[in-house]
């Protein structure tokens, strides 16, 4: 049997008592999103000494700060870039980036493209709820037509990126979407990224009531949670959808799964050439 | 250790090229950064260098990341730098901020150009100073140099990086257009020849446990990099001593940015360096930094040969700023004058440093074209 750990034996490995409680809303998805992540790693056996947290501001981006690991909080939407840093001075650290949905897809947007198209070796969790939660329900890039926000209030009116997709287009090794109710496939997704080369990502359409579902009349999160199920759709079956029955769907599963040579990787071999052709080394 | 150009000897080449050079041998080994004119020779000529000395220089989308990635790069235990202009600098600003809140040894170069915006790619100009000081939100306290010739390009890089390790700071090297693709002869010295600091690391668990803090009473704390079982929790939120978020303590606020301010202001004597010319006797002074110094220094002579007792006091840190010295001058001279490729920056910290006791003129000049040394004499005579 593989989850047999309570939740408190995993918040005891790692957490750091001093810094809790979390700064989190009753009924948000962070919190799962979290121990999904933190039991992945504890199933892999991961060395919490060579793991790094990055963030950059949200109320995702604070995860960093309530577990017991190496960690950097950032400016808004630059994590990947401060990863970047981390990661090609010492290819040895695991680098795990916490993110949220308008901290990497509006203001860092930019910062995830550029990532995925160099295959920067991170793992991405990606917190999709939305919303802007922690400045108090603003649209978001990722807000559905139609639902509500402060800095929208009649409405949404523009298009939501599917960031998931567009993490597949720029060419990322890993992709998966889900929602914090899918328990099992979300673990075992954070598991595979985690031991991939490359950038991997992967997506999970959390709970907001206060922020979020509050304006959208799902005040409370299992509202929000049957929303999800209806909303969202497994991959295999979406493939049999047509475009129209798709219309306003989410679709759930795992996106891409490839070995493309990482950052580091492809670093590595450029530093030989670089030695190869100014005659440093045969 | 192997480098790729020459050590121990003089070369011939350009400031852009001598920043870099002095980088490698100040042991950076991480460089990011984004083209513009006129820094991108630093760029290129780290792409050469570094993967040759097992560093990395990566290009990033923008100026944002591009400070971003040193910053995380410092973190994980490498010294390193970026270099940009006008544009990119003021895309920096809000890392450089998080660099001087978090307390992360980074150095900045910025080759001015005329601005604001994006002005006079080619040109020299030295209207950044006011940002480099400046320009982050917020009260904050780093260090800027100011050179301005490319042997001193060379010497402040290396200067930059040892101040920025031994103050857990950023340090931004403010040059210019004409600084970076000038060609002078520059000693390159021997690495033995160089003096290098690194970074205090914890000596122990007890000091790694406050990243922070001030263990060793010099308002500089030891810096527990990543992946050494440290478990360091790094935020650009206020913080107390152990890096944990505190936000809504006034005291807490007031004792971290307070040790930013004095780890750099009690060591001003260190930090601080200024040069002097016919200073000693004089009754008219001319203050300057960066390129306009080089017409300043002939100025002087100009100057003198006409029987005018004129001296120049050549700054080459401008923050922290030494406001005790310039009072000491105004105290006896007759006039003080301040020439700058700009509309008047440098001059306001003078005659606040002046503190009314000589009269104190700008000599501003804009376009693209350094003062010539008739032009700052001719002020002088009148």
């Amino acid at each position: 049997m593989m989850y047999l750990k309570s939740a408190y034996e995993i918040r005891d490995k790692y957490m750091r008592k001093d810094m809790l409680p979390t700064i989190f809303c009753p009924g948000c998805g962070i919190g799962s999103a979290l121990q999904f992540t933190l039991r992945a790693i504890d199933d892999l056996g991961l060395n919490q000494d060579e793991i790094v947290w990055v963030s950059g501001i949200g109320c995702s981006s604070r995860v960093p700060g309530f577990v017991n690991f190496d960690g950097l909080h950032t400016t808004h939407g630059r994590a990947l870039a401060f990863a970047t840093g981390i990661k090609l001075t010492n290819p040895d650290l695991r680098i795990i980036a916490f993110m949220g949905d308008g901290d990497a897809a509006a203001i860092g947007g930019n910062h995830l493209i550029h990532a995925i198209r160099r295959n920067l070796d991170v793992t991405v969790i990606l917190i999709n709820n939305f919303t802007y939660g922690m400045t108090g329900g603003q649209v978001a890039p990722t807000t559905l037509k139609g639902l509500r926000g402060t800095t929208a209030p009649y409405g949404q009116f523009e298009n939501p990126f599917d960031i998931a997709q567009l993490a597949v287009s720029a060419g990322a090794n890993y992709v998966a979407r889900w929602s914090v109710f899918n328990y099992l496939q979300g673990m075992n997704s954070i598991k595979k990224a985690l031991q991939k080369e490359g950038f991997t990502l992967v997506e999970f359409l959390s709970p907001c009531p206060v922020s979020f579902g509050r304006r959208n009349r799902m005040k409370t999160s299992p509202e929000l949670l049957r929303w999800y199920q209806k909303i969202t759709v497994p991959l295999a079956k979406a493939k049999k959808m047509k475009p129209e029955e798709l219309e306003g769907k989410i679709v759930i599963g795992e996106f891409v799964d490839r070995d493309r040579p990482g950052l580091v990787r492809e670093y590595e071999a450029y530093k030989k050439r670089a030695k190869k052709m100014m005659g440093w080394e045969e | 250790m192997r480098y790729p150009f020459p050590v121990g000897k003089s070369d011939f080449i350009q400031g852009d090229e001598a920043v870099a050079r002095a980088a490698i041998l100040a042991g950076c080994r991480f460089y990011a950064g984004y083209p513009i004119t006129p820094a991108s020779e630093i760029f290129e000529a780290m792409a050469l260098y570094m993967p040759l000395v097992d560093g990395v220089s990566i290009q990033m989308e923008d100026e944002i990341a591009s400070i971003a990635a040193i910053i995380g790069a410092s973190w994980a235990g490498a010294k390193a730098m970026t270099a940009t202009s006008g544009p990119g600098f003021s895309l920096m600003q809000e890392n450089l901020g998080y660099a001087i809140m978090t307390e992360t040894p980074i150095v900045v170069v910025n080759m001015m150009r005329g601005g604001p915006s994006t002005g006079q790619p080619t040109f020299p100009a030295q209207g950044d100073i006011m940002q480099a000081i400046w320009g982050t939100h917020g009260d904050h306290m780093l260090i800027v140099l100011s050179p301005s010739t490319v042997q001193e390009a060379f010497d402040f890089t290396i200067r930059a990086f040892n101040l920025a390790e031994k103050y857990r700071t950023p340090v931004v090297l403010l040059g210019d257009a004409e600084l970076a693709h000038m060609r002078e002869r520059v000693y390159i010295p021997n690495p033995d020849e160089i003096e290098i600091t690194y970074r205090k690391l914890p000596r122990n668990e007890e000091e790694a446990k406050l990243p922070f803090g001030d263990p060793h009473g010099d308002g500089v704390p030891p810096m527990p990099i990543f992946g050494k079982g440290y478990r360091t929790y790094v935020t650009g939120l206020t913080h107390d001593e152990h890096g944990r978020p505190r936000t809504v303590e006034p005291e807490v606020h007031q004792r971290l940015i307070s040790r930013i301010f004095r780890k750099i202001l009690d060591h001003r004597d260190e930090i601080i360096s200024y040069e002097t010319f016919e200073l000693d006797d004089a009754e008219i002074a001319i203050i300057s930094t960066g390129i306009v110094s080089r017409s300043a220094i002939r100025a002087v002579k100009i100057l003198r040969e006409r029987g005018v007792k004129a001296g120049l006091l050549k700054l080459h840190t401008i923050w922290p700023f030494d406001f005790e010295v310039i009072e000491e001058l105004a105290e006896r001279v007759r006039k003080i004058y301040v020439p700058e490729m700009n509309m008047g920056q440098l001059y306001h910290l003078v005659r606040e440093g002046a503190n009314g006791k000589a009269d104190v003129e700008l000599i501003a000049k804009i376009g693209g074209e350094v003062h010539t040394p008739m032009e700052i004499a001719e002020r002088v005579v009148g």
